[in-house]
């Protein structure tokens, strides 16, 4: 369960956002869509925990992320947020396995092996795991960028854009994935997006004003 | 992971890194190989020294006459009247004078006229055989022993001269009585028989018109008679420090020898040679610096294309001190690498010099522990990497993860 309530964000005074009310669970996936300049991704930011806002509650399965320090911070969204960005960055002198496995290592777990195989398996990536990031199509990366954003059993999966280039077909297939892999991960899925062919996909979705 | 992630970023920009590996390397190399030459040097020059005050003999340069007589680097000044010389070793302030009869040569090791004093002196212990008791008896010094390959029993004889060629002595031949153990000091390198020896080959010469004594040009013109007998140099031990102030003063005004002081002749050459070595340590630094400087221009550089991935990892869950970790790291190996290259580097140049220099010059300079003055090169190769990622670190701790990664 995600609650966001009355979150702000200014990066001057001129320049602040108010988002509605956010809420958001399991069983259904929210999208957000606005125009350019409505504060998307800075939304996503809020949500993902990279940004703190500057007024307002968000609330991950019972955390006030609020009141969380900054370190304390660093762990929560590296261990319940998973993100995936608009477009796919890696660490490019590591292989695609151990992309995958950054998270475990970051938020010190152990390397799950096993775990990586099996979602790599799941996004049919398996033979690509011990290729660099740069050997890689842009449609493997993303799904590269979906295993490692779910390598920690994520509560949260947040996507940025995930089909802004896409035609339509692939992008039928790209929200089809995400939806079922969250699923199969029991995360909540967030897309921010401005497509609005994904509005088909969503029952629940939040539209911002500029 | 964590050396995993630092290593194959090393390796990723190979140019760069190699770069700055090369100056600390040579930067380090060369400060290092300076200073073990310096100590190694020093060691050496006070082994030989031992408690040598004074030495005596003819006129002349008295670095010259400290270089040959006590080091056995140089040619010798000229010869002194063995009664000249015995008045000075009979005089109250003297508590032991060693006379060295020299200037003759086998196979490039000098041969030395003295007295069981001098063995005494160095600490010399026999591997094998007994000390030189009658004339034309030798005891060989380990790496001449080496060098020439000479064995107890064996005979051998003197060429005139320190050079590679010269008049050969073949009338008389010295028999090897004993051969000496090495123990680091100029004892090593050479032939030592007694005083008697070198006279009773050099008499023989008067009559056929060779000098007296060898290399001495200017004693060639002189005949001498029979009883003048002379030596190269004496080696004085004071009784008292007192004599230390009277007794050079004596000798240089009141004889016709003179008086040197090694430890006063020792700072001369090392204050001569001390500007050559301060200015190479002055271009090694310069050297080590430049690295330290292409190290945090390597580091700087390629923040700004890792930023990025800096800030993934945060948004991965790393906390800001374990990405500036990272980089703080990256300048750490790469100094601690290059350090380690520079001592290689160092040790192999050394070893070098010493195989092909060393022998020449009777000094090994090859070294393979770490003097003092090392492990604070080290302490300062160390801080110097902390200090090129500093900057670096500072930034990517300060990084704004939403920024970097939104305008990507």
């Amino acid at each position: 369960m995600l609650q966001a309530i009355q979150l702000q964000f200014a990066y001057n005074p001129q320049a602040t956002f108010s988002y509605p009310d956010i809420h958001c669970s399991q069983e259904t996936p929210l999208l957000i869509t606005g125009k350019s300049g409505t504060g998307k991704t800075t939304l996503l930011h809020l949500l993902g925990c990279l940004l703190r806002p500057s007024g307002g509650r968000l609330i991950i399965d019972g955390t006030d992320t609020g009141l969380l320090p900054s370190g304390k911070l660093d762990r929560f969204r590296g261990k319940h947020i998973g993100i995936i960005y608009q477009s796919a960055h890696f660490m490019s002198a590591l292989s695609v396995l151990d992309n995958v496995l950054l998270p475990r290592f970051f938020t010190r777990a152990t390397p799950d092996t096993d775990k990586a195989k099996q979602l790599a398996a799941r996004l049919q990536i398996d033979h690509l795991l011990h290729k660099l990031p740069a050997q890689l199509s842009k449609g493997e990366q993303q799904r590269v960028s979906i295993a490692r954003a779910l390598i920690n059993n994520p509560q949260l999966l947040l996507a940025d854009e995930p089909t802004s280039s896409l035609d339509d077909d692939n992008t039928d297939r790209v929200i089809q994935l995400l939806q079922e892999q969250a699923a199969l991960s029991r995360a909540m899925l967030i897309v921010v997006s401005h497509d609005a062919r994904l509005k088909q996909h969503f029952s629940n979705s939040v539209f911002l004003e500029g | 992971m964590t050396a995993k992630i630092i290593l194959k970023n090393l390796i990723q920009h190979p140019l760069s890194t190699l770069l700055s590996l090369l100056l600390l390397t040579c930067g380090t190399g060369i400060i290092s190989m300076l200073l073990v030459t310096q100590h190694q040097l020093a060691t050496k020059l006070d082994n030989d020294l031992q408690d040598i005050d004074m030495v005596v003999g003819a006129k002349g340069s008295p670095l010259q006459l400290v270089l040959s007589s006590v080091y056995q680097i140089d040619a010798p000044v000229g010869n002194i009247s063995l009664n000249e010389a015995d008045k000075i070793a009979a005089l109250p302030l003297v508590k032991q004078a060693i006379p060295l009869a020299f200037g003759d040569s086998y196979q490039a090791c000098r041969i030395v006229g003295t007295d069981s004093n001098y063995l005494r002196k160095y600490g010399c212990r026999f591997r094998e055989g007994h000390i030189f008791n009658r004339p034309l008896e030798a005891v060989i010094g380990s790496q001449a022993a080496a060098l020439t390959g000479l064995k107890v029993g064996d005979t051998f004889v003197g060429m005139h001269g320190l050079g590679s060629s010269g008049h050969v002595h073949a009338e008389f031949k010295y028999r090897v009585t004993g051969i000496l153990e090495q123990n680091n000091t100029v004892a090593d390198q050479l032939i030592l028989t007694n005083v008697a020896s070198v006279w009773k080959i050099h008499e023989h010469h008067d009559d056929q018109g060779y000098p007296a004594y060898p290399v001495s040009r200017h004693e060639m013109e002189h005949d001498h008679a029979e009883h003048d007998k002379q030596i190269t140099a004496l080696l004085i031990k004071y009784r008292s420090p007192v004599a230390m102030i009277s007794l050079p003063r004596m000798i240089n005004e009141t004889t016709p020898m003179q008086a040197a002081i090694p430890q006063l002749e020792l700072k001369r050459l090392f204050s001569l040679m001390g500007v050559g070595i301060q200015t190479l340590q002055a271009i090694a630094f310069a050297i080590v610096l430049l690295s330290g400087m292409s190290i945090f221009i390597a580091l700087y550089a390629r923040l700004k294309e890792r930023k990025y991935e800096l800030a993934l990892a945060r948004a991965m869950g790393s906390s800001r001190l374990l990405i500036s970790w990272f980089l703080v790291c990256e300048g750490l190996i790469m100094v601690i690498t290059g350090f380690m290259a520079g001592m290689l580097l160092s040790r192999l140049g050394l070893y070098l010099l010493s195989k092909y220099a060393g022998s020449r010059y009777h000094i090994s300079v090859f070294k393979n522990s770490l003097l003092p003055e090392e492990w604070y090169l080290l302490s300062a190769t160390l801080m110097l990497g902390l200090l090129a990622a500093a900057l670096p670190a500072i930034k990517a701790f300060r990084l704004n993860i939403s920024k970097t990664l939104a305008h990507e």
